[in-house]
């Protein structure tokens, strides 16, 4: 997993080797509806909206519902940090409930709950009566917009953007949509400029600096980098990301050449493709690769510009990098058929369901969560060694690599297990 | 003159007909790539059967609903195609120059079919001056392939029937024979190459990513 | 030839355009699509066709227009295309209104000709040609402008909020529970064996629907979810305008949304032209040969619930019912047996259109037609009084129709022609004849 999780995994408890913390057949016996199960990270609890009454709703956490109930209840999850939150509403006043504390503020509506990637902030958007806006940790922005869609949090949490719309639009006012009347607002202070359209907003990561897509006009779309654009335009871009450590942009643009990743605006990899997406600099900063599509109909990883020898028919999610950067895996799907690529090779076995694949510390090693039919399974390097589960939820590698953290649901019960690697390879 | 006509003017006639065709079909297949959905898409049994619903008369819907269409316009293609191919005077020259020689039309026949492309001719002539939705997108063109397509039977008819001065017929014959040939790339009348890969595109395209018939 | 001149309709998205247009805007427009986004279909389609319309009694526009000659498929082109391809572009702004006209509110894209070219010939593939070149040059017509601003805006068809989405959806449950008991609107649930996608137009104005589908799913025991984000929209107006890029980015956030959810398949709602948007226009555009995870139509999953048992019918719809079969998944995806048999598993008294199958006519709505707004309403109603006679003559009552597009278009039909029947949606008929076991009873 991703460098914050592993900093966060060095205090969890890797000693003991199973927890049986829940039996989740005697929730559906207490609440007559139990929905969704979710677990926090380190798989110490686990949790679900359940049914508290006849037309209420609690949480339920390792099997203790919490003290408040809701006339609605949706959105729980987990942080990364560990901490539970479900969006919920009584009375018509909807509001986000932290470890069942409400925030101060209540809203006509919430919705786009999500976190900063360091696991510290919460933020979600909300509409009340002055309009749209966004909350952090119940803080909530100053301004309202006619319309705000989705938002965006930076690393460490300080600051939030998403798209704003600038002045109302009545149904069928093409005249005033041209004119641009979409912004884009950080912590909730709008650019001065406008924009057709205004999407995908990313941060650098001192979280000072924000890009978005923008469209200019009808086939005519670039990178705005706090308002203001690069000079080359394209007929479509994609999710622009900065380079680590720099205040640098790289993003997907199309040209009459084809799809091709772009820095400032300036051609980065001499190649164009017919498709290239879901560009990520590994944790060293340097090495870059994206989802491509070298031929039509054919998917595969570049890694800095360099196309994986294999391809795969149907589709690449994204890649992930080793800690070193030098390993890069997808979960890909070929012939109908999901399974795991790593540099460029694929597990020989094809899956229902292949969730994103991750590394061991040392970069040997790449776990993932696997689905045939309804059962999930752990496979390590291409093997199945741990399954079937009714329930299960991504693996972890410990710290040190020796072990993996597998939360799973057995015969209606939720364990917390502890496996050392080595044996499970054994398998 | 004759000679000229006879010897070279054939000659570059059948040159411009196989290079115009090669041409062609190359900077097809050129496009086709940056199109690029096309080989994607290719399928061989598709394509076969849609070329079969296409070929055979009467296997499609709208060739029954416009069957006099259907039906005269098979005579036509048949004949042109293969009249000038088992003539007896065609295949006499040709075996007379080059040695190999097949079987020919019987004389009768042949006057015949003549006659029957004429009156194609003359058919889809007139359904062009008098169909509004055929007449609306008729151009002067149009009219020009008819008589390109049309002359050689003409004035092959007119030479074999020994009418006006034949040596005259004859050089008209073989000049509006040539014209012909050499048109036949370049305007559309290159319909004769391109119909087999409109159709397998389309037969494509319905049957293995539509999962539809196409006739 | 003397044809009497079309009646005159503004339009404010072609009208004000046209005003900032010259020649020379024009055949720099259009020569650039020609050299770098046409290739051998156009050319070859261009160069073969004979000028013999046999493709025009393929177009319900020419039948139900008294055979005027304007009107059928190759006429259409010749309009358009031939003129702008002679003059290398360097046409009057106002030959821009006029390609807008024929290709954006007078054909459907149904691609029925290409049934009856003997070439093949893909007409609509070269109409949509024309519509990119309006749309490049800004002249759409407003409703349907409108429509693809929406799409850019929110990912969605008809400006439908962030908010007002997902409120709708937990509205519906609330209505779908109180029938069936526990029934739900998963939102966001990971990994469920159905994503299933709808149009915007079902939150907007016709919620009922997303009821029924929770009752549905409930009673025949589908683990599914919908999306709470962008991406839960499969509808696609921009593929029909000609802002391909816009279609991309809204297709590209459809399938994004099921593979962020992990889903094993998507199943869409009843409607063809977001099925020919999700299934074949926008993963070409975006590289896909075909969706990257499976994604069927309503008619394949309602057919496989019933077929399985999982739907138990427990009487039939006895008043007399015809079929609207949609364009776009019969002739653009071979259902039309499948809705056959599940039209014959529910309805007891079922009157077959002629023609049928892949010969239907459209129902003149699709294509974006509809979508061109009220002030193309009187022209599109007239260009399809096959369409009326046809369904006149099954003396059927109710038009089962599993799309929206052909919905509202057959709903114009009935009201024009005073044809007194009704318009349902194949779940709404399913909704009356399926049983609700007994523990699932609210
Ligand atoms: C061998 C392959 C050929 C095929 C498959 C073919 C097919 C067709 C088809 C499908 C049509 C459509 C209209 C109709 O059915 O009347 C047509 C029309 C026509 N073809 Fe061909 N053709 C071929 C060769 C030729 C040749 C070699 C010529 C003459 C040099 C020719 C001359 C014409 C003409 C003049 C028309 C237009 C009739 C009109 O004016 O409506 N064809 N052809
Ligand atoms: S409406 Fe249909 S049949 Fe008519 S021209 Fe358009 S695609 Fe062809
Ligand atoms: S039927 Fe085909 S060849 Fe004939 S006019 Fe129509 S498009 Fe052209």
């Amino acid at each position: 997993m991703n460098e914050i999780i592993s900093n966060l995994a060095k205090s969890w408890d890797w000693d003991t080797p199973s927890k049986n913390l829940s039996d989740i057949s005697q929730w559906s016996s207490n609440f007559s509806e139990v929905q969704e199960l979710v677990t926090s990270m380190d798989g110490e609890r686990i949790a679900s909206v359940v049914r508290a009454g006849d037309e209420s709703f609690t949480v339920c956490v390792n099997g203790e519902p919490w003290s408040n109930t809701f006339e609605k209840a949706w959105s729980l999850k987990f942080s990364p940090a560990g901490v539970l939150f479900v969006i919920a509403m009584n009375e018509d006043e909807w509001s986000v409930f932290e470890e069942d504390e409400p925030w101060n503020d209540t809203f006509e509506y919430v919705w786009n709950l999500n976190f900063s990637p360091n696991g510290k902030i919460a933020g979600v958007n909300v509409r009340s009566a002055e309009g749209y806006g966004a909350s952090l940790n119940g803080e909530t922005w100053e301004h309202k917009f006619v319309q705000v869609r989705s938002m965006h949090i930076s690393n460490d949490g300080r600051n939030s953007a998403g798209s704003v719309q600038m002045e109302p639009l009545s149904e069928g006012d093409i005249v005033t949509f041209k004119k641009g009347i979409w912004g884009l607002a950080v912590n909730g202070h709008p650019w001065e400029q406008r924009f057709l359209n205004v999407w995908g907003c990313a941060f650098s990561g001192d979280g000072t600096r924000v890009a978005a897509e923008v469209r200019l006009k009808s086939g005519s779309q670039t990178i705005a980098v706090d308002g203001i654009c690069w000079n080359e335009q394209f007929k479509a871009v994609w999710e622009p990301v900065f380079i680590p450590g720099t205040h640098e942009v790289i993003a997907p643009g199309l040209s009459s050449k084809g799809w091709q990743l772009h820095i400032n605006g300036s051609p980065l990899w001499n190649q164009p493709f017919n498709q290239v997406w879901r560009q990520k600099f590994g944790p060293d900063g340097k090495r870059l690769a994206a989802v491509v599509s070298p031929d039509f109909g054919r998917w595969s990883i570049a890694v800095d510009g360099t196309v994986w020898k294999s391809t795969f028919s149907d589709v690449v999610i994204e890649p992930i990098f080793s800690f070193d950067s030098k390993h890069v895996a997808a979960a890909v799907k070929n012939n109908n058929r999901w399974t795991i690529a790593v540099d460029g090779v694929a597990w020989n076995q094809g899956f229902d369901m292949a969730w994103n694949p991750y590394f061991s510390p040392d970069g040997n090693m790449v776990v993932a969560r696997i689905a045939l039919g309804k059962n999930y399974f752990v496979a390590l390097d291409g093997k199945l060694v741990l399954g079937p589960f009714e329930e299960m939820w991504d693996p972890i590698f410990s710290p040190d690599g020796e072990s993996l953290l597998v939360k799973c649901v057995d015969d209606s019960r939720y364990f917390r297990k502890i496996l050392p690697v080595k044996e499970l390879l054994k398998k | 003159m004759y000679e000229l006509v006879s010897g070279p003017l054939v000659w570059i006639a059948f040159l411009v007909f196989f290079a115009g065709m090669i041409y062609q079909f190359l900077g097809m297949l050129r496009l086709a790539k940056k199109d690029k959905v096309i080989y994607p898409y290719m399928s061989l049994k598709y394509s076969l059967r849609s070329l079969f619903h296409w070929i055979i008369p009467f296997a499609s819907r709208n060739m029954r609903a416009r069957y006099e269409v259907t039906l005269i316009t098979f005579v036509f293609h048949l004949s042109l195609i293969l009249l000038p191919i088992f003539l007896a005077a065609h295949v006499v020259m040709f075996s007379f120059a080059w040695g190999p020689d097949w079987r020919v039309l019987p004389e009768m026949t042949a006057q015949f079919l003549t006659v029957l492309v004429m009156l194609a001719c003359l058919f889809f002539m007139l359904r062009r001056l008098m169909l509004p939705e055929v007449r609306f997108v008729t151009e002067p063109s149009d009219y020009a392939l008819l008589l390109i397509a049309a002359a050689p039977f003409i004035t092959g008819f007119a030479a074999n029937r020994q009418w006006f001065e034949y040596e005259t017929v004859l050089i008209l014959h073989m000049v509006s024979g040539c014209v012909m040939l050499m048109a036949i790339p370049f305007t559309r009348l290159s319909h004769m190459l391109f119909f087999p890969f409109t159709r397998a595109y389309m037969g494509s395209e319905f049957g293995s990513v539509r999962n539809a018939r196409d006739w | 030839m003397g044809l009497a001149p079309l009646p005159l309709v503004n339009d404010a998205g072609m009208d004000l355009p046209i005003q900032e247009l010259t020649p020379e805007r024009i055949a720099v427009v259009f020569n650039r699509i020609m050299n770098t986004e046409t290739a051998a279909r156009f050319k070859v389609y261009m160069n073969t066709c004979v000028h013999c319309g046999l493709c025009s009694d393929a177009c319900h526009w020419f039948l139900s227009n008294d055979r005027d000659p304007r009107f059928s498929p190759v006429g259409k082109v010749k309009q358009t295309l031939w003129t702008l391809v002679q003059k290398k572009g360097r046409v009057q702004p106002e030959f821009i209104k006029e390609c807008s006209r024929i290709a954006q509110t007078e054909c459907n894209v149904c691609r029925r000709c290409s049934m009856y070219c003997p070439f093949g010939i893909d007409i609509a593939y070269l109409l949509l040609t024309v519509r990119r070149i309006c749309s490049e040059l800004g002249v759409v017509p407003q409703f349907l402008q409108d429509t693809v601003n929406s799409h850019a805006v929110t990912l969605n068809q008809m400006w439908v909020k962030q908010d007002e989405w997902i409120d709708t959806l937990q509205w519906q449950e609330d209505d779908a529970r109180a029938e069936v008991r526990n029934a739900r609107i998963p939102l966001d649930k990971e990994g469920a064996d159905v994503f299933y996608s709808v149009i915007a137009p079902e939150p907007k104005i016709l919620a009922q629907l997303i009821g029924n589908i929770a009752q549905i799913m409930a009673v025949a025991k589908v683990d599914w979810t919908m999306p709470s984000f962008d991406g839960w929209d499969n509808s696609n107006m921009a593929m029909y305008s000609g802002d391909f890029e816009t279609m991309g980015r809204v297709e590209r956030s459809h399938h994004d949304a099921a593979l962020r959810l992990k889903s094993r398949r998507i199943v869409m709602g009843e409607c063809g032209h977001a099925f020919r948007g999700a299934v074949y226009d926008g993963p070409k555009w975006l590289g896909w040969r075909e969706p990257p995870i499976p994604l069927i139509h309503a008619v394949d999953f309602y057919h496989e619930l019933i077929t399985t048992g999982r739907l138990k019918i427990i009487k039939k719809f006895s008043t007399p019912v015809t079929v609207q079969e949609p364009c776009n998944i019969i002739r653009g995806r071979g259902l039309g047996v499948k809705l056959r048999e599940i039209i014959d598993a529910t309805c007891s008294d079922f009157r077959p259109p002629e023609p049928d199958f892949e010969h239907n006519y459209c129902c003149g709505a699709g294509g974006g037609v509809i979508n061109c707004g009220p002030n193309w309403k009187a022209s599109r109603v007239k260009g399809n009084s096959v369409k009326a006679e046809q369904l006149a003559a099954t003396g059927a009552h109710i038009v089962i129709t599993p799309c929206h597009n052909c919905h509202s278009g057959i709903e114009d039909i009935i009201s024009g022609y005073k044809l007194g029947m009704h318009v349902k949606f194949f779940s709404e008929i399913l909704m009356e004849v399926i049983e609700i076991p007994d523990e699932l009873q609210a």
